[in-house]
């Protein structure tokens, strides 16, 4: 490896290079052994399989949603087909894709072995967490192939408690039950972090995703339970009739929004800052040096934390909330984008004075910063008050959460499912048809949903099944970028796939990063470590790893 | 740099008229654009930042030109610089965004009021004149109007984009919006909240129209009842007469004048009585017993529509004496004493 090669990757000689005979994969054989595992490791891979499942059911239903709006007419499908559309779009994306995407896969099976663990506090709760991810998904579902339900993902109340006959308490009951998987992936998550670090491993010295992790952990064990009642009482007033939040029955229909919200809002950053840690670990990796500003980014997650759940009523401004609150809340939702402004401009200076190269993960990151940028600042429009009237509910809105959830999240989850996938199996994949993916799914999805900003400028509301005419070449631009999108995200499952067997030997530390995941082996024992590691230097030491090397080196040598 | 007034009418007018900006059709739309080429104008250069540091550092230090990083803890200077910065903008997009919110939800006082029942899937308006609209909504130029809005069933939301106005109509709840439009001529009506099936089906047309035209109209499409004398039909047929006779003994109190006054309740609090105080007054009785009267109003929930509600609000808004309730109720009373029949039940 010359000095000036434009790549850090270090593989072994392909010749002699061979997956280490006994790892977690080959551990213990046949279905069973999966079904019935303790090991975070496998449990992350079956969460990985059934995420990108539900991922590609979800994501065909943008698809149909998508060739309906290419014409101003309601011509593909029928409105009440159209409305379970985006219904259970909205549901199978957030609650079965977004939310466990990276704590439940990358977290799940790197956060133990980042902080030197055998493995999770808990790891019978990390696979009932898993059965009742898919028993919730089971229970979806059932509500799509009974029918459908067309509540929209925010089972807005009266409406889904009184006037829709469709499957509104399975799907409720669905999601009622993935709170749990998620309520026990955060409790175990902050457990193992409070109690099972190697020695050594003092706070101030754990990766930057695992702090991250940590918030967003912090966030599902006290946010979820509120989704979990709401969701209970949706089901109450609708069967029994209690008056919760229909009016006719002497409830407050505007309760329910604040219970959802209370939840719902904090869920953006459960789904965005474990995205986030990932976006650190690979700038960090990609550019040789340590974070810029490594306690500024750790505590902007916690401050992320906290003031994320006081924002909840900025989706309620042109609802007839009080002025006063209005003003707090629009208040406080500028002070929760400042910590995300800090994050942006930290990444890019870890790449000042760095010695930066060019992989699939670091092109998705580069994307995200990009996409996550235009996504906070559209917040920023809709978090101002006056201006949130004429925005909320239209394209803009929906663009801007696309814009955070999928520009940010999703290109963070494939920067993350790039970087350690060596790990994960023990094989790379091949790195320029991943450029490509890369780069198709950035112009893809800004096709897609920048024209959509317009669109809601101009007035055109969400969840429309139909619309006027005029906005119909901005429609069009938008299904044309979808299309695209669709193939960058189309590639990934089969190079991934085809890696899986022909993909070249990684070997332990193809990026030559300093996390503790990449001082064993790949793919990684059972048991992870052979003898518990004492940690003597910070996240992010490239010197230390150096000089490791040369130690290694001198003594094979 | 100095850009000339003339240039600058010319580019904004560039901007507002194409494909990529609504039309500005309100008073307050010009606000509500000025806000958003701010924020426009703080995305575009933060991008910019971004992009340009992001491309810079990453081209510049790329690991051709520069082999061996150079290992930086960090910089107190440079962590406050981009908290403080972006805060303080984002302190000025939230002054500035409270001072358009008030704009846009505080009416002037002289606004015309216009009722709004939502339903699934209909925009029904209500002027004070009595004249009836299904999604559509006639009003002139040059005079601020107010809806007062109300949902029969779910959750809507009525959204005029190129007014820059949009506000939810909540079930069992009035909410308001007001808006000065400018330029005649017909604008969209959407329903911004989904609710159901046929949500993208509710939407409407808002005519904009010149005062003359807009008296023609009037006059035109008028049911010759106003909404108050609606109400004062349905105050006589649904027997509220009998107990709000404005008589001192009466069993019910007077409610003469009651709008806008303070009324002190049996439970010892102070209202303001205003048009949501009325409706809901109507609907639970028990909820809202005036000091000094029993609890034996029976509730009206179910019974009234929107509209008759509205009809009731706006004739207890209008009514300044008991004479013409007495007056009815004498009349009623004599021809019941000539023919007692069972009362008619009154579903408008």
């Amino acid at each position: 490896m010359s000095a000036t090669s434009s790549t850090i990757v270090n593989l072994p000689d392909q010749k002699t290079a061979t997956i280490p005979k006994k790892n977690y994969i080959t551990a213990e054989d046949g279905l069973l052994s999966w079904l019935l595992t303790g090991d975070h490791k496998r449990i992350a891979m079956l969460y990985l399989i059934s995420i990108t499942f539900f991922f590609f059911i979800g994501g065909a239903f943008a698809g149909l949603i998508r060739l309906e709006l290419l014409t101003p007419q309601a011509d593909l499908v029928a409105s009440d087909t159209y409305n379970k559309l985006f219904t259970m779009h909205g549901i199978i994306m957030v609650f079965l894709f977004l939310v466990p995407s990276v704590p439940a896969t990358i977290g799940n099976f790197v956060i133990p072995i980042m902080i030197g663990a055998k493995d999770l506090a808990f790891p019978k709760v990390n696979l009932l967490s898993w059965y009742l991810y898919m028993v919730g998904g089971l229970f979806t579902l059932a509500a799509l192939v009974l029918g459908g339900v067309d509540t929209g993902w925010t089972f807005t109340t009266p409406l889904s408690t009184h006037y829709l006959n469709t499957h509104v308490v399975t799907a409720g009951l669905g999601v009622f039950i993935i709170g749990f998987s998620s309520i026990f992936t955060g409790l175990n998550f902050i457990v193992t972090i409070h109690r099972m670090r190697a020695p050594g491993m003092t706070w101030f010295r754990m990766p930057l995703f695992v702090w991250s992790n940590y918030a967003a952990s912090i966030m599902m064990v006290l946010g979820t339970p509120v989704l979990a009642i709401t969701l209970v009482l949706v089901v109450l007033e609708r069967t029994i009739h209690i008056g919760v939040f229909d009016p006719t029955l002497g409830g407050d229909p505007l309760l329910f929004q604040h219970l959802f919200w209370f939840y719902s809002h904090p869920a953006v950053y459960i789904m965005i800052l474990p995205g986030m840690g990932v976006i650190s670990e690979i700038i960090s990796t990609f550019s040789r040096k340590r974070v810029f500003g490594y306690s500024a980014v750790a505590f902007s997650s916690v401050a992320i934390a906290i003031f994320g759940f006081f924002v909840w009523a900025h989706h309620m401004f042109i609802m007839g909330i009080s002025n006063y609150s209005a003003l707090v809340f629009s208040l406080l939702t500028m002070l929760v984008a400042v910590p995300s402004a800090i994050k942006i401009f930290n990444w890019s200076f870890t790449m000042q004075k760095g010695s930066v190269t060019f992989e699939t993960p670091m092109i998705y990151a580069f994307g995200f910063l990009g996409l996550f940028t235009i996504g906070g600042m559209t917040g920023v429009f809709l978090g101002a008050l006056g201006m949130d009237i004429h925005l909320t509910e239209t394209y803009f809105i929906v663009a801007h959460f696309h814009f955070v959830m999928v520009g940010g999240m999703l290109m963070a989850f494939l920067a993350g499912v790039h970087f350690w996938w060596p790990k994960m199996t023990g094989r790379m994949y091949p790195e320029s048809l991943s450029k490509l993916a890369a780069v198709t799914t950035f112009i893809g999805f800004n096709l897609t949903f920048l024209p959509q900003f317009i669109l809601g400028y101009l007035g055109m509301p969400r969840r429309y099944h139909s619309y006027p005419a005029e906005f119909q070449v901005l429609n069009v631009l938008s299904t044309a970028g979808a299309t695209v999108l669709g193939i960058g995200y189309m590639l990934p499952m089969i190079y991934l796939a085809w890696s899986l067997k022909y993909g070249a030997v990684a070997g332990n530390n193809p990026w030559q990063a300093t996390g503790l995941e990449w001082q064993i082996q790949s793919p990684p024992l059972t048991e992870n470590f052979i003898e518990t590691p004492v940690i003597d230097y910070e996240a992010y030491d490239y010197e230390w790893l150096a000089h490791k090397t040369e130690q290694e080196v001198t003594t094979v040598g | 740099m100095h850009i000339s007034p003339v240039l600058w009418q010319f580019l904004m007018k560039w901007l507002t008229n194409s494909a990529l900006f609504p039309r500005e059709a309100s008073t307050i739309a010009p606000y509500a654009d000025a806000l958003y080429f701010f924020l426009l104008l703080i995305t575009v250069v933060g991008l910019a930042l971004v992009g340009t540091l992001v491309f810079g550092f990453a081209l510049r230090y790329r690991k051709d030109r520069n082999p061996v990083a150079t290992q930086v803890e960090g910089s107190t200077l440079l962590e406050a610089t981009w908290t403080i910065i972006p805060l303080a903008l984002f302190l000025i997009v939230f002054v500035w965004g409270a001072l358009l919110y008030f704009r846009i939800y505080n009416p002037p006082p002289n606004a015309m009021n216009i009722y709004v029942v939502g339903k699934q899937w209909m925009w029904k308006a209500e002027h004070p004149g009595g004249q009836h609209e299904i999604n559509a909504l006639h009003v002139p130029t040059g005079q601020p109007i107010q809806l007062t809005m109300i949902s029969q069933d779910v959750f809507h939301s009525f959204s005029i984009p190129d007014f820059r106005v949009k506000r939810e109509v909540i079930p069992g709840r009035y909410s308001t919006v007001w808006f000065e439009a400018t330029t005649p001529g017909t604008y969209h009506i959407f329903c911004t909240q989904y609710c159901g099936t046929n949500h993208s089906a509710m939407i409407g047309e808002v005519t904009v129209l010149t005062p003359e035209d807009y008296k023609k109209w009037t006059e035109g499409s008028t049911s010759g009842m106003s909404l108050a004398q609606n109400g004062e039909r349905l105050f006589a047929s649904m027997g509220c007469n009998a107990c709000h006779s404005g008589n001192a003994a009466a069993r019910g109190p007077n409610l003469a004048g009651v709008y806008g006054s303070k009324l002190r309740l049996a439970n010892g609090s102070e209202v303001l009585v205003n048009e949501a105080y009325l409706r809901d007054a109507i609907l639970n009785p028990s909820q809202h017993v005036t000091a000094g009267y029993a609890p034996i109003m029976p509730t009206y929930q179910g019974q009234i529509s929107e509209e008759g509600l509205i009809d009731l609000v706006e004739y207890l808004k209008s009514l300044k004496t008991n004479y013409r309730v007495q007056q009815t109720l004498t009349t009623s009373e004599s021809n019941n004493q000539a023919a007692p029949a069972t009362p008619e039940v009154v579903k408008p």
